[in-house]
């Protein structure tokens, strides 16, 4: 069996213009900001319209790319001070950016569908305002949203975008399914019954059945949270149409030729694990799969020299008492010939189980990125 | 205090003495689920019983212990070093929303059929900060569970909670619902579970890697804790290198004023170079592995510096050279209670 994984090349997919979105996914903690982040710039140097869409509010990614913040609206990056911390526009491309605001997403969702007093009314309710500002499906749903939008607009040669550090892998990919779950469900239709029967008080016209469950839910639930949900499932209802079908339309958009998914890992049992699961996830979902970059791989620049003699050879001398930095150097440079293996192996059982899966090694830095040169330099590696 | 049954309290030197509740929280990465575990058996060993309680539904438990996926229901995973046992609870939403409806209703099977119609589900999606009071609610349950004779179930629960990110939202459950109910059974429900979490028998500990981005969120979940007035615990600074090189040394290299020479005799000395040309070349690639080291070190000394300010209690877990196994977590364990985190 083969443990070799055939090689990612990055800059095949930035280079094509039928690449049109780039979604680095993975788990939480491995680097995908930075990654989505470093292919933006990159393709944007060699000569692409991009706009890098991202969902994680950590203010270090807009400094490292000369902005304070950034907001729900795609700003121009042109980088500030010497020529290295600059966008390189040689090559005619641009890179723009923008943070994913999901409640802002969501209001204008609501405003451009619904009439103006019912747009009122949804946007007032405390259903409403829990839910679109909650952290757990709605942000996948929004970004999945803004990314179709942007990729209406034809503004922008590529879209990079980074997925919401989801509490179950692909989240966002189930967004529209459970919309439509949702819709589909009895306790909709049981629950905005009454409003499209012309408006009158909760649960009148539904019969004796519905009557004991409504008993119920308002004992549980209180009424007055009852009426709430009411009013805002029957106000949705209206605009839930438009919804589910843009949802459709960006998975739809997602599995296109168009499209290259790559899953973001860090060379550890956990994050290996959640990439094989991602993997298989997105084939399970037709989507296409480009490859999984794994980062922070720690190499060893003597790496002729194993641990083994390391070790041997350190303690011969300590024993000897002699060349006391020789031995700290030794037992350092061991330590990490045998976490390089250690990842290898991680890595090597990811390819066992998927073989044709093209993989991407960024080493690790001593240091976090700060500025676009940095980012420049990861964009390097991993075309490397 | 009266001690649980048949169990005898062993005295000991704890940071978080009279604490019942611990909830560990982390920025995705850090390792938070295996510091959760690990601190269970640390909190059940000299003969307690802990239970230890997942809440997003990702088996990470069961994972870090090599176990098959766990169910709803709570069960013994583990024996904490020197006798003691450690209870595993998978929370499911849903199932919570039942065992509520239960509890206080006694309307188990009517919840059922609530269930079947999709209602629990309806209700946990179109209003999130429900589902977080189910949770949070099962777990202060257990906190508060008693015997029949009035002794209290579990010495301490361990929660495995979400991302540094979300636990402030997470934890301010009447802020939560409050939007949602401002009177009723739920907001009655949210302010039980409130009393409980904002109690003096709650700590909510961090772990953090001494890298800048999850120092950065634990400094800002610590501070968005203690504006919602919830008990901020200590920080667990989780895969710690070990330092195997004096400062002195670092500080060349970290100044590009390392010896190269020296390091070149004693490599040949250690017979691992054929003759001074070889020395040297393995120096050189030895060195760029000590500037890199130096390097690290200092980003680390520059974070643990940035942790001093948050002015919460820190303690150091060993990077494991072969990774998280059920060996890993003993260890860990054990360096929790020595340092007297547990």
């Amino acid at each position: 069996m083969s443990r070799t994984a055939p090689a990612l090349d990055i800059d095949a997919i930035l280079d094509d213009d039928a690449t049109r979105i780039i979604v680095c996914c993975g788990s939480g903690g491995v680097g995908k900001t930075t990654t989505a982040a470093a292919l933006g710039l990159r393709a944007a140097e060699r000569g692409r319209a991009v706009v890098v869409l991202t969902v994680d509010p950590a203010r270090r990614l807009a400094q490292s790319m000369g902005l304070t913040e950034l907001d729900n609206t795609p700003r121009r990056i042109t980088g500030n001070g010497s020529a290295a911390d600059r966008v390189d526009a040689a090559n005619g491309g641009e890179l723009h950016a923008m943070m994913l605001d999901m409640k802002r997403t969501f209001d204008e969702i609501i405003e451009a569908h619904a009439d103006p007093q019912r747009a009122q009314q949804i946007l007032t309710n405390p259903f409403y305002q829990s839910l679109s500002s909650s952290f757990s499906g709605t942000q996948e749903y929004m970004a999945m949203e803004k990314l179709g939008q942007l990729r209406r607009s034809g503004d922008w040669d590529l879209i990079v975008v980074d997925t919401p550090p989801s509490r179950s892998a692909l989240d966002f990919l189930d967004a529209p399914e459970r919309l439509g779950r949702f819709l589909d469900g009895r306790l909709i239709r049981i629950l905005t019954a009454p409003a499209k029967a012309g408006g009158r008080s909760a649960f009148k016209l539904l019969n004796a059945g519905f009557g004991i469950i409504a008993g119920m839910l308002t004992k549980v639930l209180g009424a007055q949270v009852l009426k709430d949900i009411q009013t805002f499932v029957s106000a949705l209802d209206a605009v839930f149409g438009g919804f589910r079908q843009r949802a459709e339309q960006t998975y739809r958009l997602l599995q296109a030729p168009g499209t290259a998914f790559l899953v973001v890992a860090a060379p550890e049992r956990d994050a290996m694990r959640e990439a094989s699961y991602f993997v298989e996830r997105l084939a399970d979902d037709r989507m296409p799969l480009a490859g999984v970059v794994v980062n922070r791989v720690h190499q060893a620049s003597a790496s002729t020299l194993s641990s083994a003699r390391s070790y041997a050879a350190a303690e011969d001398l300590e024993t000897r008492g002699e060349h006391d930095l020789t031995v700290a150097v030794l037992r350092l440079h061991a330590d990490r010939m045998q976490l390089a293996a250690r990842e290898q192996r991680e890595q090597e059982h990811f390819t066992s189980a998927h073989p044709t899966v093209p993989l991407a090694q960024v080493p690790a830095m001593p240091e976090d990125v700060h500025d676009l040169a940095g980012l420049r330099q990861i964009g390097r590696l991993l075309a490397s | 205090m009266r001690q649980p049954a048949g169990r005898k309290s062993t005295a000991r030197d704890s940071d978080w003495e009279g604490v019942r509740l611990h909830v560990v929280t982390g920025k995705g990465g850090t390792g938070k689920t295996t510091v959760a575990a690990a601190l269970a058996l640390a909190l059940a060993s000299g003969n307690r019983k802990v239970l230890l309680v997942e809440v997003e539904g990702r088996q990470g438990i069961a994972q870090v212990f090599d176990l098959p996926p766990l169910p709803y229901e709570e069960r013994k995973i583990a024996v904490a070093p020197g006798g003691g046992d450690v209870y595993a609870l998978a929370i499911d939403p849903e199932e919570a929303m039942l065992d509520y409806l239960e509890m206080f209703y006694g309307i188990k099977r009517m919840g059922k059929a609530l269930t079947r119609m999709g209602m629990i589900d309806f209700a946990t999606t179109i209003a999130p900060g429900l589902r977080d009071v189910l949770v949070t609610g099962k777990t202060s349950e257990a906190v508060r569970r008693r015997d029949k004779s009035g002794r209290r179930v579990y010495d301490a629960i361990v929660m495995d909670a979400p991302p540094t990110g979300r636990i402030a939202r997470f934890l301010n459950v009447t802020q939560e619902v409050a939007g949602l109910a401002r009177v009723g059974p739920v907001k009655n429900h949210a302010d039980m579970v409130r009393s409980v979490l904002a109690s003096p028998e709650t700590a909510v500990h961090f772990v953090t890697l001494l890298e800048e981005m999850p120092v950065q969120e634990t400094l800002d979940g610590i501070t968005e804790l203690r504006t919602a007035k919830l008990p901020v615990g200590g920080v667990f600074i989780n895969m710690v290198r070990p330092t195997t090189l004096p400062d002195t040394v670092l500080d060349a290299a970290a100044a590009d004023r390392f010896d190269l020479s020296e390091l070149a005799l004693g490599l040949k000395a250690a017979g691992l170079a054929d003759g001074k040309a070889d020395a040297s070349l393995i120096a050189e690639a030895l060195a760029l592995e000590v500037s890199e080291h130096a390097r690290r070190t200092e980003l680390e000394r520059r974070e643990r510096g940035t942790l001093d300010t948050a002015g919460a209690p820190r303690y150091d877990l060993p990077l494991l050279a072969d990774g998280v196994d059920l060996t890993g977590l003993y260890e860990l364990a054990e360096a929790i209670n020595e340092q007297g985190a547990a």
